[in-house]
This record gives C-alpha cells, sequence and structure tokens, in this order.
C-alpha cells in the first residue's frame, strides 16, 4: 500500500469535505450547537440518576462523569467519520454509485469508510477531552505518560470495535439493499456506553459485552483512567478490536463478489 | 494489423431476482414467502475488439448491453467463460489494469455535487497517482478539447446537464485509459450537446488511439462512431460486424421519386423494369435495390430530361428499431 498516496488523497477528502461543509454555513452553526446542547444533556440526565443515590454499579457521579467524556469523544468519531461514510454505503449501493469506487485504483473500503468528515463531530471530540481533563481534578488522578498511552490504545480499539461493528452491518445492504435501521438499533445501543458496565445486570453485562461489546468501548478506557483495569481487560480489548477489525474487511471483501450493480 | 485488447469467450452471466406478483396479497406472499428465480442475462457470448476501434452495443432496454460493460470492466464476475480486457482478468481489479480502463454512465454521476469539479478532477488525479503538474496540464489539454473552462469553478449542482456530462468526462479521462466503456452518454442531453460530445469522443479516438465501447439509444451516437456494431437480443449475439452492412441487410432499398418534364417520360420511364410504388400525373416513385442504385440512377440521369428528384432512405431508428424487437 502506498502511504504517500493514501496521504494525500485523504487529505483531499478532507478537503472536499470542508468545502461541502462550508457550503452551508447555517447547518454548521447548527451542528455545532447540537453537539453542544447534547453534551449539556447527556450530563444532566447523569445528574439526575445520581440525585438519589451516590453510587451506580460502584461508580459514583464524578468517575461516570469520566465515562460521559470517553462516550462523548467516541461519539464525536461517530458523527465526524461513521456516521457520513458509513451511512453513505447504503446509497452506493442502492443507486449503484459504489460501481466508481470499485474502479479506482484505491482500497474500496478506505474510500467508504474516509470520504467524507462532518467536521462538527470534532467539537464534540474537543469537548469530549475537555470534560475528560475536567475529570481528572475532581477525581485527583494523576497523570502520568503511561496512563495516557493506555488510554489513546485503548480509546483507539473501542473506536475500532464500534467501526467494524457499523461497517459489518453496512456491508450487509449488498444482500438486503435496506439497512438503515440496523445502523439505528446500534446507534441506540451506543448510548448505552454513557452508563458503567458494572450498573447493568448480569445478563445485559454479558450481552453488552460479547453481543454487541458496547460497554467495552467505554467503560475500559474509563477503568484505565482510574487506574482500575487490570491488564487482562486491556489485553482482552485489544484482541477483539482486532478480530473486529480483521473480521470486517474479510467479509467486505467476501461480500464483494455477491454486489451485483443497479441496473441502469 | 493491429492487436485484440479485448477478448470475450463463451461468457454467461446469471442473476438471482426475486419474483413478486402485484397487489396486496402478492407483496405479503413476496414478504414472507420469497421465491427467487435464475435469471440468464448474457448467453454464451463471443466477440474480440481491436485496439483503437470504437463500437457500438444496440439493443433494447434490458436486452443485457449495461451487463456485458460491466463484465468487461470488472464491476461483475461472468458465471462462465473466459474474458480477457488489456491482458488482464478483469474481475481481479488490479490496479494495472483499473488505471488503463474508464466506465462513463450518463444516468450516474461520480463529481462530487456540491463542490466544483476541479476539486474532484484533483482527487482523482492523486487517486490514479498523477503528479499536481501533470494534472494541471491534463485538466487543461482536455478542458480545451471539451470546451469547457469557467465552469469547471462552480459547484457541481449549478451546472448545466451538457456542462456536468463534459465535466464528467474530464473526471474519467484524467488519466489516459486506453479503453472507455461509455453507458448510453449521451442520455438527456440535448442535440447540440450530443453533436459536441460525438465530436469530442471522435477526436479523442483519433489523437490517443483509445478503444471505445459505448452503448446508446441515439442513433446518431452510433452511426456517427461507430463503424461496427454488435446487436444483442435477449443477451445473445445476433449480429457482429459493420454497421454498413447491417443497414444494407435490413434495410436494402431505397426510395427514388422523379419528376419528369412530360408524362411521355412516365411511359418510358415504366419500361425499364422498376419497381413501381406510385405515379402521380409526372411524378413517379419506384424502389431500387441499394446495390443497383448507383447504376439506374445513372442511367435515367443519361436518358431522360428531368425536372426534379428526391431519394428517401427508411430513417436509421426505424431500421435499428427493427432490431430492437426482432431476434434476427
Amino acid at each position: 500500500m502506498n502511504i504517500k498516496k493514501y496521504l494525500q488523497v485523504y487529505s483531499y477528502f478532507n478537503y472536499s469535505s470542508f468545502s461541502i461543509e462550508l457550503e452551508y454555513k447555517i447547518n454548521l452553526f447548527i451542528d455545532l450547537l447540537t453537539s453542544i446542547l447534547g453534551l449539556i444533556g447527556s450530563v444532566f440526565l447523569l445528574s439526575i440518576f445520581f440525585s438519589n443515590t451516590d453510587e451506580i454499579g460502584g461508580w459514583n457521579f464524578n468517575q461516570a462523569l469520566i465515562i460521559q467524556g470517553i462516550y462523548t469523544i467516541l461519539n464525536g468519531v461517530t458523527n465526524t467519520w461513521f456516521n457520513p461514510n458509513l451511512k453513505e454505503i447504503v446509497k452506493y449501493i442502492r443507486e449503484g454509485t459504489l460501481d466508481y469506487v470499485l474502479l479506482k485504483p484505491i482500497d474500496s473500503q478506505f474510500w467508504i469508510s474516509f470520504k467524507r468528515i462532518s467536521p462538527t463531530g470534532l467539537i464534540e471530540i474537543l469537548l469530549g477531552f475537555f470534560v475528560l481533563s475536567y475529570c481528572f481534578y475532581i477525581n485527583n488522578i494523576s497523570f502520568t505518560i503511561w496512563s495516557f498511552i493506555l488510554l489513546i490504545i485503548t480509546l483507539i480499539c473501542s473506536i475500532s470495535i464500534l467501526y467494524s461493528l457499523w461497517f459489518l452491518i453496512s456491508t450487509t445492504t449488498i444482500w438486503f439493499v435496506k439497512t438503515w435501521n440496523a445502523t439505528e438499533v446500534l446507534r441506540s445501543f451506543l448510548y448505552m456506553g454513557r452508563f458503567p458496565m458494572d450498573s447493568f445486570s448480569f445478563s445485559l453485562r454479558i450481552f453488552f459485552s460479547t453481543v454487541i461489546p458496547i460497554t467495552f468501548i467505554t467503560t475500559i478506557p474509563s477503568e484505565v483512567l482510574l487506574g482500575l483495569s487490570p491488564a487482562w481487560k486491556i489485553i482482552l480489548e485489544v484482541l477483539v478490536s482486532m478480530t473486529f477489525l480483521i473480521f470486517s474487511r474479510k467479509f467486505w471483501k467476501f461480500a464483494l463478489r455477491f454486489y451485483t450493480s443497479a441496473s441502469s | 494489423m493491429r492487436k485484440n485488447i479485448i477478448e470475450v469467450k463463451d461468457i454467461t452471466k446469471s442473476f438471482t431476482i426475486s419474483a413478486k406478483t402485484p397487489g396486496i396479497k402478492g407483496t405479503l406472499r413476496h414478504f414472507f414467502n420469497r421465491k427467487t428465480i435464475e435469471k440468464k442475462v448474457v448467453k454464451n457470448i463471443n466477440f474480440e475488439i481491436n485496439e483503437g476501434e470504437i463500437v457500438g452495443f444496440l439493443g433494447a432496454n434490458g436486452a443485457g448491453k449495461t451487463t456485458i460493460l460491466k463484465i468487461l470492466c470488472g464491476l461483475l464476475y461472468p458465471s462462465n467463460g473466459y474474458i480477457s480486457v488489456a491482458g488482464s482478468r478483469p474481475f481481479e481489479r488490479e490496479t494495472s489494469f483499473l488505471k488503463k480502463i474508464t466506465l462513463i454512465m450518463g444516468q450516474k454521476q461520480q463529481l462530487i455535487w456540491d463542490i466544483p469539479p476541479i476539486d474532484s478532477f484533483y482527487l482523482n488525479a492523486s487517486i490514479y497517482g498523477i503528479e499536481k503538474n501533470e494534472a494541471i496540464k491534463r485538466i487543461k489539454d482536455l478542458s480545451e478539447m471539451l470546451e469547457i473552462d469557467s465552469e469547471l469553478y462552480l459547484p457541481v449542482r449549478k451546472l448545466s446537464l451538457g456542462q456536468r456530462m463534459k465535466a464528467e468526462l474530464l473526471a474519467a479521462l484524467i488519466h489516459k485509459p486506453s479503453i472507455l466503456f461509455l453507458d448510453e452518454p449521451t442520455l438527456g442531453l440535448d442535440i447540440n450537446a450530443q453533436a459536441n460530445l460525438r465530436k469530442f469522443l471522435q477526436i479523442y479516438n483519433k489523437q490517443t488511439g483509445a478503444t471505445i465501447l459505448l452503448t446508446s439509444h441515439y442513433m446518431k451516437d452510433i452511426t456517427y462512431l461507430c463503424k461496427r456494431v454488435i446487436c444483442i437480443h435477449e443477451g445473445y449475439i445476433t449480429y457482429d460486424g459493420k454497421l454498413e452492412k447491417l443497414l444494407t441487410k435490413l434495410s436494402p432499398n431505397k426510395d427514388v421519386s422523379i419528376i419528369c418534364k412530360s408524362i411521355k417520360d412516365i411511359e418510358n420511364l415504366k419500361k425499364l423494369n422498376l419497381e413501381i410504388k406510385n405515379i402521380n400525373d409526372n411524378q413517379i416513385t419506384f424502389t431500387v435495390n441499394k446495390l443497383d442504385f448507383k447504376n439506374t440512377l445513372k442511367e435515367i440521369l443519361n436518358k431522360f430530361d428531368i425536372e426534379d428528384l428526391h431519394i428517401n432512405e427508411p430513417p436509421i431508428d426505424e431500421v435499428i428499431g427493427k432490431i430492437l424487437i426482432n431476434k434476427k
């Protein structure tokens, strides 16, 4: 793979996306406002849960706020990259414009996953990091380079799992053509990630950590920050994310064999 | 002798499609118990295409033209058969193969809707690994050929269909492909835009020696560009050869109307063993075989003093229309 070429193409992707977003100024402003109000709403919801109790599943409000911060970052990543790109797969397949992608000397998964970027999601990522740094302060977390590296690793793994899940569901469009609802379900499952894994019942915990590993992706980075995560959990997350990534890629390659293109 | 750039041997393509009966009952049955049928869209076709040729695919809607184009450019796996395009197996979609071909579809677009075409060109150039300076040069050359300039800096959605098609062509040709697959490129364009596009394709073919495969329902596209046509009917090739020969085969005669100066000439003309269709005062209309046309007309012009002459050929759309409904 020619890294230089892919970086250049990616910079053109970003440039064209920014150009598109800037064409619609009001929309940009509304998206910004939505991100900020969304975060305020989530923190407010969390505070309601904690208004009558000090702990949920062993997590107090200040600690749970870390999960909120991680969730905001992941939601930002979702809004920046996954939502604008992976939602389009359905369109590519229904309208047959995937033809143009497949005929370009470039990796089709790369094109489909990174063609668009929605800059307003970046604000959410910044807001998430802002909440996290506030959590450092209120939880008296001693910040070390090591914990920062681990946080970044677990965050990357979380993003990979989320991406793979989304991509896998979208890939099934090749057979089923319309799968908008399935990705919406995944999105609503992501909301579950705003709460600590331990606050769910045992069976739900199993469901959300194995079938759809949503809680995995927010709880483990939060535990890493608090110094509560044992090494095996981190290794497990790395392994799960790699498995999901490899599987999603293989599945895409397999599915393309069944692509029939839309008729003219 | 020019070498083959495309070889197709015994290609078949089937699709599994779900059949649905009309009405609410049919819809419910379709939802709960979907019945699928296997439909052969392309049936044992064979042909070869030489480098630099312009070949037109003719056939009614659903005949299998687009499917053949998509198999040739690697979008669809053939169910059976051997296929080679520019020395590659298309469906493997190797980078070296993809750099040699391009697909242009009249009803689908690759340009990014909200931004100027020029940005899409640079994106395409980077995908094909073309240096910026080289890309600038190629855009300049192609835009001159296509007679498009300031429009390249307007958002695509602000362009007219004709301008958009020109920009689509530019985006598709920036990597100098040697094989062009065109699926109804003039669809929806006005007469002038169609003519400009045809002219461009002809010049492009002459200048670069590119091979062009074209499907179109506008007969002018075919007659202007293609010496050779391949007719497809229900997935079979029913004719593969020169367009002129096909037209002679389908419409072997011409109608000639002559206005003579005197009724006496009409009487003498009758003696010439012509296939007379109509006589009206001093006007006579007869049918002549295209092969005898030249000699017959020469004889008449030499022997008679005529006032006016009309030669009528059935419109080409009508002639070609015959092969869209008949198998042979």
